[in-house]
């Protein structure tokens, strides 16, 4: 029996160090690629002057590693972000905002090809820490467009700045990620989405003056996005004068809405708020007019439910319904060219809302990827990792489709201008926000 | 064998521990209950409400972890495909329904516009199974326990990214039938037609089912064969026939669940089924696995106890946000059931049977 417990404590131990081994191992395997050693011996050997020459490949005096494309290799870059499940088409849409980017570009960064692969992460922070993991470990990437969901950034964004990553989401909106107090994990990470700050507080601003609502209710599904969205939301909507009589929260695969909605009546709110994704979104939204006191109350939710993929999932009842979004008819730069080749390329409307906002961010990337690298006259590509990433934070009034963009020292690089949405019609085929005659959704507020 | 005044002092610990524990949990219902109740929240027809959702919810379960019970019985092995099987008869019936609702035919024959998609469902279900279990389960059924197993959780992940292959990740809307909208009156409360229909139509689908392992030929085999396969080899029975009817028969009921769970919460995905499929695993070992009422009973309770719980006990304890924790209402009872009744409600007559 003792010998037993001495042999148990003993395993449990030994695993518990190698645990820890194999825990401390992934960023030292992720930094190898920088090449850190070769570069603080290149410089003894007094060469350094030579910089203005075409530098020879491994020559590399970035604090975090440079990446080196030999003629014929691509310049690669990925997407990261939710492609499958529910809220595959927020992830879906994003990326064809990079690959029209990449069309414009010709394909071809100073002669050589530009790989884009994708990594999905599945809108859940376990799956942002795997993705991050798997992209941590290829040297051959130089930057990264993503994620979708904030929940993913969360998950996933200390992986990829240790790594030397840097990474530019057009959908996160959860405010505390370009918080000036986010945190060294966060060096690697910016957006060009906007805030949920304005967000929130333009959705209480009409629910309070345009509809006149006093007692409002939300429900979130525990999504760093939901959770962040609501709250700001209540703030702003108790600033104004009115009352919070209910949040409540699900799970983010529940189902069955009726006890909870149920809860919800019973407070009798004359608002409902929940801007929550769109599995969550679909459940609510076509349960909601069965459930006594809530057949008539206005509901609303946000741009994680700005899809087609809501009207699929919801039925008839999601006629009516406010939907908050970046306001399209806003966006500065040549929106209705991106429509056009989006159009010519994929057939169709556009599947939800940050398009452009990818579009934008991975222009941003190869301006600032301009910037930084360094091109050999053989054709050799050198990225210094640190100075890619300052001179994308250094982006000043970029000219963007969604706006004239800055990037802040917290890694906010968007122009928020929000607007909020009502469905017309629910049918999923007639969705077309960016229709000039018929709209579906259509703006009605500012 | 001796045991030492150490051992016996732990056995001591752990069984007190188990009997707080006991004592914790009904506490914890009972406090929250009381709680509950005075502060008034809830009007009756609210509670009505509640209750009449977890049967309609439960019946779903129950008609699902039959399929469990039934392959359980038979071949001691968990189908944990069982729930992908239920989703392919949602997206069956979706495309069926679809069809049938536009071309207005549901609105002209309403009883058929629901039958006939549950018919076509319980067909394809059946296939779908019939096929798995040729293909993934056949081969292995002389390997150890775990190789069928492993074998049932690739099939499940097959059968998810087939669909998702075929129809994409998106969610589509199941199309409500109009003569099911509203409320009918029952003894002055006032509850959703779909709720009575599902709950009619999965007691209806039980007590089928019920009869036919009870009183036909085909059922007394089924029986037989559960009992014990060699024996009954040696008394006739195709005993690979009985499998795969108790296979087809399973997952008829689990594609007869889907389709009446998409006319309650109207969406149809491919992942649809991970849920339902465990919690209805949940309530088969709940009720006593193997065990064909208990199932019933089994689904029927846990969807009572989720649909009332939070709303129940959990606010009355002061939590908030009580429908986040709903599944751990599931999964408690599930503990709580392993830990102290491992035979499930009913399993107790089961294993005297079979002893």
């Amino acid at each position: 029996m003792k010998r037993l417990f001495t042999m148990m404590s003993l395993l449990v131990l030994a695993s518990m160090i190698l645990t820890a081994c194999g825990g401390g191992a992934a960023p030292t395997q992720a930094a190898a690629p920088t090449e850190a050693p070769a570069v603080t011996e290149a410089p003894a050997a007094t060469e350094a002057p030579a910089a203005t020459e075409a530098p020879a490949t491994g020559e590399c005096t970035d604090e975090l590693g440079c990446v080196t494309i030999a003629p014929g290799e691509p310049v690669h870059i990925a997407y990261w972000g939710v492609l499958s499940g529910a809220d595959g088409s927020l992830g879906e849409d994003s990326k064809r905002g990079v690959e029209i980017a990449i069309d414009d570009m010709g394909g071809k960064f100073h002669d050589h090809d530009i790989l884009l692969t994708t990594e999905d992460a599945g809108c859940t922070p376990e799956g942002g820490a795997t993705a991050a993991a798997k992209l941590a470990t290829d040297t051959s990437l130089v930057g990264l467009i993503g994620s979708s969901c904030s929940d993913e950034t969360v998950g996933g964004i200390a992986t990829l700045t240790n790594a030397g990553l840097t990474t530019i989401s057009p959908s996160n909106t959860r405010p505390a990620l370009t918080d000036p107090n986010r945190g060294p994990d966060y060096a690697g990470y910016l957006r060009t989405a906007h805030s949920d700050a304005f967000q929130g507080k333009a959705v209480a601003e009409f629910a309070y003056n345009v509809l006149g609502a006093r007692k409002a209710a939300t429900l979130h599904d525990g999504s760093s996005y939901a959770q962040a969205l609501q709250q700001v939301f209540a703030d702003n909507f108790k600033s104004l004068g009115g009352e919070i009589v209910a949040q409540e929260a699900v799970a983010k695969d529940a189902t069955d809405m009726k006890p909870v909605l149920t809860t919800i009546a019973a407070a009798k709110p004359d608002f409902f708020y929940y801007p929550v994704f769109v599995a969550v979104g679909g459940y609510v939204t076509a349960q909601i007019r069965d459930v006594p006191g809530l057949e008539t109350v206005p509901i609303a939710g946000s741009d994680g439910i700005f899809t087609a993929d809501l009207l699929k999932g919801a039925g008839p009842n999601v006629k009516g319904m406010y939907l908050s979004s970046p306001d399209f008819s806003a966006f500065t730069g040549d929106y209705a060219g991106f429509l056009e080749k989006h159009k010519a390329k994929y057939g169709g409307s556009t599947l939800s809302t940050f398009h452009a906002h990818a579009y934008d961010a991975t222009n941003i990337l190869f301006a600032a990827l301009e910037k930084a690298a360094v091109v050999g006259a053989d054709g050799t590509i050198t990225v210094p990792r640190k100075a890619l990433r300052d001179a994308i934070y250094a982006t000043k009034d970029f000219p963007g489709i969604t706006g004239n963009l800055s990037c802040s020292p917290s890694g906010d690089c968007g122009a928020p201008v929000i607007a909020i949405y009502q469905v017309e019609n629910a049918d999923p085929a007639s969705w077309n926000p960016a229709d000039p005659t018929n709209p579906n959704p259509k703006k009605v507020y500012p | 064998m001796r045991t030492s005044p150490g051992e016996r002092l732990l056995d001591l610990a752990v069984s007190s521990f188990l009997w707080g524990f006991r004592i914790l949990i009904v506490a914890a219902i009972v406090i929250g209950t009381i709680a509950s109740i005075r502060a008034g929240k809830y009007s009756s027809d609210q509670w009505i409400g509640f209750v009449v959702l977890g049967i309609s919810q439960g019946s779903i379960y129950a008609l699902i972890a039959l399929g469990y019970t039934m392959v359980y019985g038979i071949l001691r092995m968990i189908n944990f495909a069982h729930g992908e099987i239920f989703m392919s008869g949602a997206f069956s019936a979706y495309f069926l329904a679809t069809w049938l609702n536009n071309s207005g035919f549901v609105d002209r024959n309403p009883v058929l516009g629901l039958l006939i998609p549950i018919l076509f469902a319980m067909i394809m279900s059946a296939s779908i199974a019939m096929l798995v279990e040729r293909i993934a389960y056949r081969p292995l059924r002389e390997a150890p326990r775990l190789v069928p197993l492993i074998s049932a959780i690739g099939a499940s992940f097959f059968l998810q990214y087939t669909f998702r292959g075929f129809f994409g990740p998106g969610v589509y809307a199941y199309p409500p039938i109009k003569a099911l909208d509203g409320q009918w009156n029952v003894f002055g409360f006032g509850i959703l037609k779909v709720q009575i229909i599902v709950a009619v139509a999965a007691a209806a689908m039980m007590g089928i089912l019920y009869s036919i392992v009870q009183y036909t030929k085909i059922g007394k085999a089924m029986r037989a064969v559960s009992e014990d396969k060699d024996t009954a080899a040696l008394m006739g029975i195709d005993v690979n026939q009985i499998i795969v009817t108790t296979f087809a028969v399973g997952a008829a009921m689990a594609g007869a669940a889907g389709v009446l769970y998409s006319l309650i919460y109207r969406q149809v995905f491919f992942l649809m089924g991970f849920t339902p499929g465990i919690k209805a695993f949940t309530a088969a070992v709940l009720g006593g696995i193997g065990n064909i009422p208990g199932a019933m009973v089994g689904g029927l309770v846990l969807g009572i106890f989720e649909s009332i719980g939070p709303s129940l006990f959990l606010e009355g304890l002061g939590i908030t946000r009580p429908y986040q924790l709903k599944d751990v209402i599931a999964y408690t009872m599930l503990v709580m059931i392993l830990l102290f009744r491992p035979s499930g409600i009913l399993g107790e007559r089961l294993t005297k049977k079979k002893a």
